[in-house]
């Protein structure tokens, strides 16, 4: 069934990318290009499950991802976070926030579109 | 006018003056604000190098034989050059070991022997009594002479009761005041506050009277109001009398060289000297201002010689008055009664300032160095008296009355005669015999106990011999035969013709033959044998004086010692309280709680000994402490051992010490070098961690839409072709990264290709323009181009000057306003290089990014998205524009827009067109 999926990235190709993956697996998505315009699009449109880039401007990813976490409202939220950054630390890091998901780009599109299957099931 | 009550008035008043400055400065010096503690009066106390002899007998001598007074403060002169090792040396050495006295430091030095100790004693006594005798006939004669005012009449040979004599009071005056300041503690290494303080007075009074008698004279001889002098020296028998003084000369050189030695080392070794040079310095310091000032005050005194004994010859014509006393008959002939009365206070000054310290010198080494060594002998049969210090006060008390008397007695016996005339520097020979042993044990590691003993005993006779026996020969006590042949005829023997040496002064001559006996002896016996165990301790303290501040003979002592045994000895000498605080301080010096911890090795007998060495003298100090431990004797080849290790260990921990040094600044280079490592470190990993970012981005587009592609051969051909399209814009991304990185790494290693050249500015942005033409036609961006006529030249390579041209633009491309984009891009000449600017028209940059804009991957976001680019090429262009020499930075202009200029230096090329 069709899931709300958020993409926030301020890479517009692969935002891209992300979007037409996403499209293709038959989900509602919404698309977001910096922190601030992704906190407030999780906040208006409670999506499903929210991709979410490290770095970005304005507020990076880890802290939209501690935003989300703080509000009891947004409790469901699934979030799976990309990053290019690949370190092992920021991988825990982005965990121990509460993140249910943590790829490293570049990424896989079958693993990915896995992932957020696997994270949707969850949800149901 | 002046009467005899009169003159003893005053001088009573003057002594008690001397009594009350004593008395005030003790109790200062009790309260710790010292009044002595400065170099001047320490210098001022020196002076009590001139007694009456000088005074008075100054101007006698130049009356005699001209400048001949004059080598008497050369030598001091001379030497008072060489006190900064000679001087400071005996000082540290006499400090450290508590040295009471002459005797005591020379007996020190060569193994604390009672035995040389004592013949110094003998030496200093016998040569410096009759001395003191010459200071109390000063007196005497002065005051019979003042008596007599108005008229002048030379004073008879004494014939006066011993109540009515002067001189005889004058000496129990003196000894009352040089046991009340000089005998007040046993610590004879304890300075005495008061009496130097009363010395240094005395100097002043001395310098002011012999002053005051010159001024008159001169300004008298220079017509300027003062006595008128007859007009003599055109007599023919007149003229010949003042010849020596008008026409001065320094020959025969012999004797002033002599004369010049003599008086020198008398400086330093006279028992009173080393009195007030060594044992009452308060500060070592003060040693640097005494080296001059102490010459300055010799040279003033000597100032007005001349003029007096010129004025004397010529006032007094007949010869009836001895030049002796111009320095009093002068002022007496012109009737100046208060003149006369200042003379004679002058004259008391010098000459008790001289007898009391002298007597004190005397007194501590009589009674540490002859009679302290008698009784220890004694007490071997029978039990010691158990409050020694009071007995030892009391032999000093003792002493000091004795040699009184003795120096009174002497005057009383030799009165006119030539023993006494002529002791000044007769004394001062005797006092020269002490130098080859003190000279020679501060540089010289060699000598022995015999040696010294040799050549102090050697040099003793011969003085005897060739002076003191001559001398009482002269005044008709002794058969004056034997002076002109030797005895039983033996004419090389002849006491004032030594092996055949004719033609020399009496003193040059016995000063020469020796000094030449007590070298000659010191020097051969002391070869005979190797110096033993003590005797290499000490010289290591003495020689080595100025190397290690506070010489150590600790650790050669070996054996068995108890605390309470050393304390009970020194209590005998010090009394209890003195005892246990100084105990005390030592335990404390040492960093130990309380006296009971202390333990009794090496390093505590020798601090007892040291102790007590302050009060009766190293020897003694030595042999008592050595009566209650038990010392394990230490072989020779021991000794050198521990001073070997002792030395070496020395040499090392310098060594150490300079090494640890090095390390410290080592360390501290290596730390600041880590510290800007680990900055380069943490730099470079956010640049890799950059790198790695800007890497991986486009690689996952590329990634993402590769596999689209190839998953789903379905796509529309739209579609296909607006992926393929991504694909192929991040792979140009990618490599374009690539490149910069790399370009950027080798710029900034310094291992780029530079092509430099003669480059023309208005080619180098055409060329840029042209390649950024599309990029900025498809944004529809008007460009304009501001080139002056005038050929830009700069020095630089013609390809990276294009590429930051390239990159400014295209960073103008991307920033400049959506709508109505302008770029201009203007070249202006500067005054000694080109100006070149890349203006756009968008939303420039925020204040605080002005700089940052240049740093690796600071990207500045276009309203909140990413603008394309690497974030790499405007520090590229920094990079290659400062390797021209030229400076590029960011600014805003006052419309809208950002503006990134910058500057090169201009290339003259050398043919001008």
């Amino acid at each position: 069934m069709s899931k709300r999926i958020l993409i926030v990235d301020d890479e517009p190709n692969i935002v891209i990318s992300l979007e037409f993956l996403m499209m293709r697996e038959g989900h509602e998505v919404r698309v977001a290009r910096d922190g601030e315009a992704g906190l407030a699009a999780v906040k208006t449109h409670k999506p499903d499950l929210v991709v979410l880039d490290v770095m970005m401007p304005k507020l990076d990813g880890f802290a939209v991802l501690e935003a989300v976490r703080a509000d009891a409202n947004l409790a469901a939220t699934r979030i799976l976070m990309l990053t290019a950054k690949g370190r092992e630390a920021e991988q825990n890091k982005g965990l121990a926030l509460g993140a249910d998901a943590y790829m490293p780009k570049p990424f896989s599109t079958r693993d990915l579109v896995e992932k957020v299957k696997e994270l949707l099931e969850r949800n149901d | 006018m002046i009467t005899g009550p009169l003159i003893i008035g005053v001088s009573f008043t003057y002594v008690g003056l001397l009594f009350a400055i004593a008395y005030w400065a003790d109790r200062r010096a009790d309260q710790g604000r010292s009044v002595i503690a400065h170099p001047t009066v320490y210098a001022l106390s020196l002076a009590v190098y001139c007694t009456a002899w000088t005074f008075y007998g100054s101007v006698g001598r130049a009356t005699e034989n001209g400048l001949g007074f004059l080598p008497i403060y050369l030598g001091p002169t001379l030497i008072a050059l060489l006190w900064g090792s000679v001087m400071l040396k005996m000082i540290r050495v006499s400090k450290a070991e508590r040295i009471t006295s002459i005797a005591d430091f020379i007996a020190s030095r060569y193994g604390k022997s009672q035995m040389l100790g004592g013949l110094v004693t003998v030496i200093a006594v016998i040569g410096v009594v009759p001395y003191i005798a010459l200071q109390l006939k000063a007196i005497a004669w002065s005051f019979t002479i003042l008596k007599h005012y108005p008229d002048l009449q030379m004073p008879d040979q004494t014939t006066l009761q011993l109540w009515h004599d002067t001189a005889f009071v004058i000496a129990l005056l003196l000894a009352a005041f040089t046991i009340l300041f000089g005998t007040r503690q046993l610590d004879a290494s304890e300075r005495h506050e008061g009496l130097v303080a009363a010395i240094a007075f005395e100097s002043i009074v001395k310098l002011l009277a012999f002053m005051a008698v010159g001024l008159f004279v001169t300004f008298g001889l220079l017509g300027l109001g003062g006595p008128e002098l007859p007009q003599a020296v055109d007599q023919a028998r007149e003229a010949a009398r003042l010849d020596p003084l008008l026409k001065p000369s320094i020959s025969p050189f012999q004797d002033w060289l002599a004369i010049t030695i003599l008086a020198g080392l008398a400086v330093m070794l006279l028992p009173r000297q080393f009195q007030v040079g060594v044992v009452e310095v308060s500060d070592e310091r003060h040693l640097r201002r005494a080296m001059w000032l102490f010459p300055l005050y010799l040279l003033i005194i000597n100032l007005f010689v001349i003029p007096i004994a010129v004025a004397g010859l010529a006032i007094f014509p007949n010869g009836e008055v001895n030049g002796d006393t111009f320095m009093l008959t002068l002022p007496i002939a012109f009737e100046q009664p208060w003149l006369a009365l200042l003379v004679f206070i002058g004259g008391l000054s010098a000459a008790t300032g001289m007898v009391i310290v002298e007597t004190i010198a005397l007194s501590t080494m009589v009674s540490n160095d002859l009679v302290l060594p008698v009784l220890m002998r004694h007490w071997r049969h029978r039990r010691a008296p158990e409050d020694l210090g009071w007995l030892l006060l009391n032999i000093r008390r003792g002493a000091i009355i004795g040699i009184l008397m003795l120096g009174y007695l002497y005057y009383r016996l030799a009165g006119e005669a030539y023993a006494l005339v002529s002791i000044g520097l007769i004394s001062f020979v005797a006092i020269a015999q002490l130098a080859p042993t003190v000279i020679g044990g501060l540089y010289w590691r060699g000598g022995t106990r015999e040696g010294a003993l040799a050549g102090l005993s050697a040099g003793f006779l011969v003085w005897i011999y060739t002076l003191l026996l001559p001398s009482f020969a002269k005044s008709g006590w002794l058969p004056t035969a034997f002076m002109e042949a030797g005895p039983g005829g033996l004419d090389f023997l002849a006491p004032m013709a030594l092996f055949g040496l004719t033609g020399w002064n009496p003193i040059t001559h016995g000063l020469f033959w020796s000094l030449v006996a007590n070298l000659g002896a010191f020097l051969i016996v002391s070869s005979l044998r190797e110096p033993n165990a003590t005797e290499a301790t000490q010289a290591r303290t003495y020689v080595d004086a100025l190397r290690h501040r506070q010489p150590t003979s600790a650790p050669l002592w070996r054996g068995s010692a108890d605390i309470a045994e050393l304390m009970r000895l020194a209590e005998r000498f010090l009394g209890v309280e003195r005892t246990r605080r100084a105990f005390t301080d030592y335990a404390g010096s040492r960093d130990l709680p309380s006296l009971d911890v202390l333990p009794a090795d090496g390093q505590t007998v020798s601090f007892a000994e040291t102790l007590l060495s302050g009060a009766i003298g190293g020897a003694s100090a030595r042999l008592m402490v050595a009566s209650v431990t038990e010392e394990e004797a230490l072989g020779l080849d021991e000794v050198l051992d521990i001073l070997d290790e002792a030395s070496q260990i020395r040499a090392y921990s310098r060594e150490i010490e300079q090494k640890s040094l090095a390390l410290e600044a080592a360390s501290a280079e290596l730390r600041a070098a880590n510290l800007s490592l680990k900055e380069l470190d943490r730099l470079k990993d956010d640049f890799m961690s950059s790198v790695t970012h800007e890497l991986r981005t486009p690689l996952a587009s590329i990634r993402a839409f590769s596999e689209i592609l190839y998953d789903d051969p379905e796509i529309d051909l739209d579609q296909r072709k607006r992926f393929l399209g991504i694909l192929v814009s991040e792979t140009e991304r990618l490599s374009r990264l690539v490149n910069q990185v790399l370009d950027l790494a080798k710029i900034e290693s310094d291992h780029a290709d530079w092509r430099n050249e003669a480059v023309e500015l208005q080619e180098v942005v055409e060329q840029a323009a042209e390649a950024t033409e599309q990029l900025i036609q498809d944004r529809g961006i008007q460009l304009g181009l501001e080139l002056p006529e005038q050929a830009a030249v700069v020095w630089g390579d013609r390809d990276r000057l294009i590429q930051v041209l390239m990159n400014l633009l295209s960073n103008a491309a991307k920033f400049a306003a959506a709508e109505a984009g302008r770029i201009d891009v203007s070249l202006c000449a500067t005054d000694d290089g080109w100006h070149l600017c890349v203006a756009d028209n968008g939303p420039g940059i925020p204040e605080e990014a002005l700089e940052l804009v240049f740093e690796k991957f600071r990207q500045t976001k276009v309203g909140g998205t990413k603008p394309a680019g690497t974030g790499l090429g405007l520090p590229i262009s920094r990079q290659i524009i400062d390797h021209l020499g030229g400076k590029i930075w960011a600014e805003n202009l006052p419309q809208k827009g950002a503006n990134l200029c910058f500057e090169l230096p201009a290339h003259r090329s050398n043919t001008p067109d």
